[in-house]
């Protein structure tokens, strides 16, 4: 790369209306140095990383390019200057191909037609590049997310970036996957592009950045080299407060009784013969990696896609061909997707939160007294961050709208709860609380199932893991044998036999 | 920085004016009317007005309700016309049997119920069960609609029997402490319609599935029954409509309820519900409904403008009240 640009915020302000999100936000993203933004939910990290990248503006203060005082009018201007954001939510066309996609807007031109040979190499190149195996032609509504990831991330490299912004760019990805993203981050970085990125997962964070600025309720609060801090030391930035121990010790033992017994269900594409028994109070985890068919096989077991199996509920055999039959037996299923599943990113927080329990706020009419209180409950329950009552909830930072996610289930008080990646996109400290919410619940007498891609998260919180791949349960490790070293065999398959995982 | 406490977060300009401008317009129209013509505010020409109006009214109402859930029915108006014609047809057929009286009116408005029911589940069938695009199917309803009550009428009118006549005046001309009876109905019809999208479980459902299916789906909500009721509501509106209407002319012919539906749909835009869904507003809908029937009163009252201009000073209106919903958006 010929030129390489050094990006700067200069005492940068930001309001929503009265609300004031940025307070005086100064710093600087060199070539060839990789830059981590940390901070809480709602700290500001997406504002900021938007203004940098002309998709807000400041409400005082200055972007400087090379030291130069620029104003994108856009983010097409932004990126012509070199200036590229991966937004947090995927910003892709759904219904084109991920060639399309790529090349969206930059079409490269033979004359007047486009150079369809060309752009299908070098999306290939691209894509190979970044290790990830989808065809350019399949269409983005049909990939996963965590190809969507790589998608995006392929359309930035595509743009040339000397600035690159990831706004938790691996927060949909396992770490096999985020792991090739890093190794693309490396490539850039010694090509001089000068690197930002946020991250909850603070491991990455200390792996691979060169120098970190810690947000704090929109103020920085600490800014210094990565050598300076350690893990502990960037979580007590962020939060204010010691969350050293992040995982509750088991308080209660597990019941006895079956809670939930599932013998060979099938969703017919997704997964096949998943047998298992879920006891009361447990907390029953479940790992693999993404494409093992996790999240349909939970999706079937709760009737929202079509399956086939035995399920028995306390003994009873039940029925569930819709979510609205598992919610009356007393189950439910928290989705991993939160925009486009789980929210209504239109609507205020408290239609939001009631939407699944509305009967109990029902009475021939809708009680708003006390959806208003159920809001403020579940505000302080699970420490929901949000400028207004009033807010959008499309207007929440994204860990904000997983708390209000969780409050929304937890609202129908079911007696067995499926979580599907419970901490996505959430502080560490906020993560705290959501574990110590769960051991709650399991002492409650609650039985709940963890999927996650998060291989510490399951290991610290479940009583057993169940590994999943192509389909099927691999295996299942309890007690000792809880480490990553086996799931991550169990999920690639791989035998008895010790093998570094890659 | 949990501020939670309410505060007056608003951006004055735009809220204010997406929930005043309809009704600023009616009262511009209002004044307008008052100054151009002394009769205008007359007892007589607001009865008519509003009586007229109730027809589109009821429909519209049941309108919001669909177009909230994310669908569209074209086939109103002439599912109004099947449904007048039919309703006409079993009264002849059964008045040699029970002789004119309010028997025989009562069976004249069950039939209407019953054929509204129908006609709106079958539309609800085909776009829920059989995933057919809302567009396409009250489209094609539309068309056999109005093509049954043309082959029922034979082309020609389809008359009341000279006897019933008398007896069923009433519900269109007479009233309680002289306001009449569509008034009545549609002011009730009007409220209840308030009162579900507001502060009932069906309302927030609609507006859910209209917003996001797939989250509605997720949350539990039996997304297929919320759209598919919507469309029995709408039908069953139609039908009130209908029994509203009949004893207006004692007759329907292929060219009843012709565009109703695009005064139907208009009117429920104009009042700001979205037309892609998962916002509406039911009291926005009836305001739209006056404001188009004003429109045409006052250009009847009227010397200086043509009649015949209705139709453009209500497209231009239809298009502005599109153009203030939008600009909230424009600003994020
Ligand atoms: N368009 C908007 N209107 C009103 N408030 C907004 C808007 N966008 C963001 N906010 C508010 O600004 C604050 C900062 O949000 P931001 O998305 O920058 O947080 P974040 O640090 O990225 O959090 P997360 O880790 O959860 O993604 C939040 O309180 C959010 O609700
Ligand atoms: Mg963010």
């Amino acid at each position: 790369m010929s030129e390489t640009r050094a990006l700067t915020l200069a005492d940068v302000c930001r309001s929503f209306g009265p609300v004031q999100v940025l307070h005086d936000i100064s710093l600087t993203l060199r070539p060839g140095e990789v830059h981590a933004l940390i901070g809480e939910n709602g700290a500001g990290k997406s504002t900021a990383m938007k203004i940098m990248s002309g998709y807000l503006e400041p409400t005082k203060g200055q972007v400087k390019l090379d030291d130069a005082p620029v104003r994108f009018a856009s983010s097409q201007e932004a990126e012509a200057q070199g200036v590229v954001l991966i937004h947090q939510e995927f910003n892709l066309a759904d219904q084109l191909s991920v060639e399309q996609n790529i090349f969206l807007g930059h079409e490269k031109r033979r004359g007047l037609f486009l150079d369809k040979a060309w752009m299908q190499a070098e999306t290939r190149r691209l894509l190979a590049r970044l290790n990830c195996k989808v065809s350019p032609d399949a269409r983005v509504r049909d990939i996963s997310n965590a190809d969507k990831q790589m998608v995006e991330i392929a359309k930035a490299l595509s743009r040339r970036a000397q600035v690159l912004i990831m706004d938790e760019p691996t927060a949909v990805l396992t770490e096999r996957e985020a792991e090739v993203l890093f190794e693309q981050v490396e490539r850039l970085k010694a090509e001089g592009v000068a690197i930002l990125f946020t991250s909850h997962k603070l491991d990455e964070v200390k792996r691979i950045s060169d120098r970190i600025t810690v947000l704090r309720d929109g103020h920085v609060v600490a800014q210094g080299m990565t050598a300076e801090f350690n893990e502990d030391q960037m979580a007590q930035a962020m939060v204010g407060r010691d969350v050293s121990s992040l995982y509750p010790v088991r308080s209660v033992g597990v019941g006895d009784d079956a809670a939930l017994e599932v013998r060979g269900l099938n969703v017919p594409g997704y997964a096949h013969d998943i047998s298992f028994t879920l006891r009361r109070g447990e907390i029953l985890g479940i790992s693999g990696l993404i494409g093992s068919g996790r999240t349909e096989a939970m999706e079937g077991l709760t009737g929202l896609r079509a399956a086939q199996g035995d399920v028995r509920i306390n003994g009873r055999p039940v029925s569930l061909r819709s979510p609205q039959q598992a919610q009356a037996a007393g189950l439910c299923y928290l989705t991993e997707d939160r925009k486009g599943r789980g929210l209504l990113l239109q609507k205020g927080m408290r239609e939001n939160l009631t939407l699944q329990a509305l009967p109990e706020f029902t009475n021939w009419l809708i009680d708003h007294k006390a959806e208003d209180a159920a809001l403020t409950r579940a505000i302080a329950d699970f420490d929901i961050r949000a400028p207004t009552r009033e807010v959008l909830v499309g207007n929440l930072s994204g860990g904000n709208q997983q708390k209000l996610l969780i409050a929304k289930i937890m609202l129908t008080d079911p007696d067995i709860v499926i979580i599907d990646e419970p901490t996505r996109g959430i502080d560490i400290g906020t993560k705290q609380q959501i574990y110590e919410f769960i051991h709650a619940l399991s002492a409650a007498g609650k039985s709940i199932i963890v999927v996650s891609s998060e291989m510490q998260e399951v290991i610290g919180l479940a009583d057993r893991v169940l590994v999943m791949r192509l389909g099927t349960i691999a295996g299942e490790v309890s007690g000792d044998d809880m480490t990553e070293d086996k799931i991550v065999r169990l999920a690639m398959g791989l035998g008895a036999t010790r093998q570094e995982a890659i | 920085m949990t501020a939670t406490e309410t505060r007056p977060s608003r951006p004055a300009r735009g809220v204010n004016l997406k929930v005043l401008g309809p009704i600023l317009a009616l009262v511009v129209l209002v004044i307008v009317g008052a100054a151009l013509n002394g009769n205008f505010l007359s007892a007589a020409n607001i009865t008519n007005v509003l009586s007229r109006s109730a027809f589109i009214g009821i429909i519209a109402v049941g309108m919001t309700f669909v177009i909230t859930g994310g669908g569209l029915d074209l086939s109103v108006g002439s599912m109004a016309a099947f449904i007048a014609g039919l309703m006409i047809l079993v009264m002849n057929a059964m008045l040699p049997v029970m002789g004119p009286g309010w028997p025989l009116v009562f069976v004249g408005m069950l039939t209407a119920m019953v054929a509204g029911t129908l006609a709106g589940f079958v539309n609800g069938f085909l776009i829920t069960t059989m995933r057919i695009e809302a567009f396409i199917v009250t489209l094609g309803t539309m068309g056999i609609y109005r093509s049954l009550v043309t082959w029922l009428a034979d082309g020609g009118t389809l008359s009341l029997d000279f006897g019933m006549r008398s007896v069923i005046r009433p519900i269109y001309f007479d009233g309680i402490l002289g306001i009449s009876w569509p008034i009545i109905v549609f002011a009730l019809v009007a409220i209840s319609g308030e009162l579900v999208m507001r502060r009932a479980a069906f309302g927030r459902h609609a507006a859910a599935v209209g917003s996001n299916d797939q989250v509605a789906r997720y949350s539990s909500v039996n997304v297929n029954r919320v759209r598919m009721l919507t469309y029995v509501f709408l039908g069953i509106l139609v039908g009130v409509a209908t029994i509203m209407y009949v004893p207006r002319l004692g007759s329907a012919s292929p060219s009843t309820g012709v565009l109703w539906e695009l005064e139907a749909i208009a009117a429920v835009i104009i009042g700001g519900t979205m037309l892609k869904g998962g916002f509406g507003r039911v009291w926005g809908t009836v305001i739209g409904v006056l404001i188009l029937s004003l429109i045409d009163n006052i250009l009847n009252l009227t010397d200086g403008v043509s009649p015949y201009l209705n139709g453009a000073i209500q497209g231009v209106i239809i298009i502005l009240a599109v153009i203030l919903q939008r600009d909230k958006k424009a600003e994020s």
